[in-house]
């Protein structure tokens, strides 16, 4: 590939164990155009540092960092090759301060609420740059209309704004704003150490907080060359199966609750809170916060643990077949909804594919689950860090997509760190299957996606 | 024959109700409709920047296992219909205005449930410069469940001795604490 080719042409720099390269702004600026030219690869995040921004794209089934010095507060935007981009560069230039030229300028993070302005960059600003209410591009074709959702809406909400540009029922284009749930993890991260920072990495997002909290933990290790025992690594393929098992529950339920279907709404939450409590006794802590540590687990699985995560995931697996039958008009409902060209995980085709890759993964993760927990090895459960430097880059399946964790250390202190959730590129492709369709359709499209605000709002 | 037996009134005039017997009647629904009928609370919920760990649980408490409706409380979209805006997060500087909305939209009586850590005090999220540190910094809080996150089982705990207070201070003829 072109693109990867003329990145690896960079400075190397000691990034583990996916590698990073160092581009000059005229070497970054041909990565977009290649970038331009193919749909491969695609990009999986962007962020910066105080130096530097970093943009991750996908190497076959890794991942790379191209990465390109920030000149006089600027850098060439990517947003124009990668739609993906523009608003982790819009997260750029609020956070850091740092303009993407040829990208969009409007504030997301930042509402104009903050005592400061790029409160990560060496010099904050005074506050105030920001425009509450947002701004959205006006409607100017006649009896078009925008409908304002959010950011309090629905029934136990996420906090987003979501505007409708409606013609009469029918949804011409949808676009959100969000860094409502912004709680400025990034800057109470900074100068903790990867044990004490993992606290906040495992309230990013609670529903993939496992998968969170070990990327975090596998790039802190790989940044440091260290590795969790083998001990450590079976429970945690454990819990990372366990709670896909839990995520994708509760995507069906709250489709199946949308849809009005309430027994099978019922059905899907008696399993997800069997599977719940079976982890409340094995990790002492039902979403499993804080267990997965840097370094490896926080504690060994309860005595009766294991036995306890098996009997919940019997009980769904042998459920499975009848519970498959009573989603089929689920399926039939959410057929033809939302459909996307966009291939990626859990999220190609309609609304009922999605619903369907869905009731699939289940199965999957329950064979997972039902492995790691055959007959883990013995020993302990964690191993000391040492305080020294590095910088790694690793990533963690989660039911929503892979969740990438970046972070550089300086004699064991966070000294940069980006936690990139795969929302960052899902509410984009939300926002593209809203458009055409009903408005009335908009929550089920929403959910069918999974898409949350906690894990890109950082 | 004619339908004249049809007619109203026909099987003998309405006259007026027994003053008396509907006094006695009110008296003893007034007191029962207290403490059977009047267990019934609305639940607006407000996400001022969780982390989704309170609204997982949340809606763990309207499955078959905590069947939050049985005990009358009952989650709903608007404020406007709300008893109690129950808050979640540790309200970032962003969603302030949105809470304060929130709650000048809801009807008076109405009470302000801070659930999780983060709500109580700002939990983790405590000094961040995009967090006000809880519910409290914006408004008045008559009850804190705190957990990270909270079960369900807890949460149902602090909303049911909500309903009692609520009956208790009916039949008081007020409500217990002020706002």
């Amino acid at each position: 590939m072109i693109t990867l080719d003329l990145i690896r042409r960079g400075t190397a720099e000691a990034c583990r164990p996916w590698p990073r390269f160092s581009l000059t702004p005229e070497a970054w600026s041909a990565m977009a155009a290649a970038l331009a030219q193919s749909p491969e690869p695609g990009l999986l995040g962007l962020w910066a540092d105080t130096q530097q921004v970093h943009a991750l794209l996908r190497d076959g089934a890794g991942a790379l960092i191209a990465s390109v010095g920030v000149e006089g507060g600027r850098y060439p935007a990517l947003s124009p090759a990668r739609p993906a981009a523009s608003r982790p560069e819009r997260m750029i230039r609020d956070l850091w301060g740092h303009a993407a030229t040829g990208g969009d300028e409007r504030a997301w993070l930042d509402h104009g609420r903050w005592p400061m302005a790029h409160p990560l960059s060496p010099r904050p600003g005074l506050p105030g740059g920001a425009v509450e209410p947002p701004q959205f591009p006006a409607a100017e074709e006649p009896g078009v209309t925008q409908v304002p959702l959010g950011p309090v809406h629905g029934l136990i909400h996420e906090p987003a704004h979501l505007r409708l540009v409606t013609l009469g029922d029918t949804v011409l284009r949808a676009e959100a704003r969000l860094g409502y749930a912004h709680r400025g993890i990034l800057a109470l991260m900074r100068g903790k150490s990867p044990r004490a920072a993992a606290r906040f990495i495992a309230r990013l997002a609670a529903e993939t907080t496992v998968a969170h909290s070990l990327a975090f933990a596998r790039a802190a290790e790989a940044a440091l060359d260290a590795q969790a025992p083998p001990r450590a690594a079976a429970l945690r393929a454990a819990m990372l199966a366990q709670e896909r098992v839990a995520g994708c529950l509760d995507d069906l339920a709250r489709l199946a609750d949308a849809a009005g279907m309430a027994p099978l709404h019922a059905a899907l939450g008696e399993h997800r809170e069997m599977l719940l409590r079976a982890a409340e006794r094995a990790f002492g802590h039902r979403l499993m916060m804080d267990v997965v540590v840097p370094g490896g687990l926080a504690a060994d699985i309860a005595p009766d643990g294991a036995a306890a995560l098996c009997q919940a995931g019997e009980a769904l697996a042998s459920a499975l077949p009848s519970l498959r039958r009573r989603l089929d008009p689920l399926l039939g409902r959410l057929d033809g909804l939302g459909a996307i060209a966009t291939a990626t995980w859990m999220a190609g085709g309609d609304a009922a594919a999605r619903c369907a890759a869905r009731v699939a993964e289940i199965g999957r993760s329950l064979d997972r689950l039902r492995a790691a927990l055959d007959s883990p090895p013995d020993g302990p459960v964690s191993t000391a860090l040492p305080t020294a430097s590095g910088e790694g880059l690793d990533g963690a399946d989660s039911q929503r997509g892979t969740v990438w964790h970046w972070l550089r250390l300086d004699h064991g202190q966070i000294a940069a760190c980006f936690p990139c959730d795969p929302g960052w590129l899902l509410w984009p492709l939300a926002e593209t299957a809203m458009a055409d369709q009903s408005m009335e359709e908009e929550q089920m499209i929403r959910l069918s996606f999974g898409v949350a605000c906690a894990g890109v709002d950082v | 024959m004619s339908w004249g037996w049809l007619r109203p009134g026909a099987g003998g005039a309405a006259g007026p109700v027994d003053a008396a017997t509907t006094a006695s009647l009110a008296a003893r629904l007034d007191a029962a409709a207290q403490t059977r009928l009047g267990r019934s609370l609305a639940i607006r919920h407000v996400n001022t920047g969780s982390c989704n760990g309170c609204e997982l649980e949340l809606r763990a408490l309207r499955g078959v296992f905590y069947d939050l409706e049985r005990y009358g409380l009952r989650f709903v979209e608007s404020p406007r219909h709300a008893d109690v805006l129950l808050v979640t997060g540790p309200l970032t500087g962003n969603l302030r205005e949105a809470l304060e909305a929130a709650f000048d939209a809801a009807p008076e009586p109405k009470w302000v449930v801070a659930v999780g850590d983060c709500a109580v005090d700002g939990g983790v999220f405590k000094g961040s410069y995009a967090v006000l540190g809880g519910t409290g910094a914006s408004l008045p809080v008559d009850l804190t469940i705190s957990g990270c996150p909270p079960n369900p089982a807890r949460i149902l705990a602090g909303l049911r001795a909500l309903l009692e207070a609520n009956v208790v201070a009916r039949r008081r003829g007020g409500r217990a604490t002020g706002g």
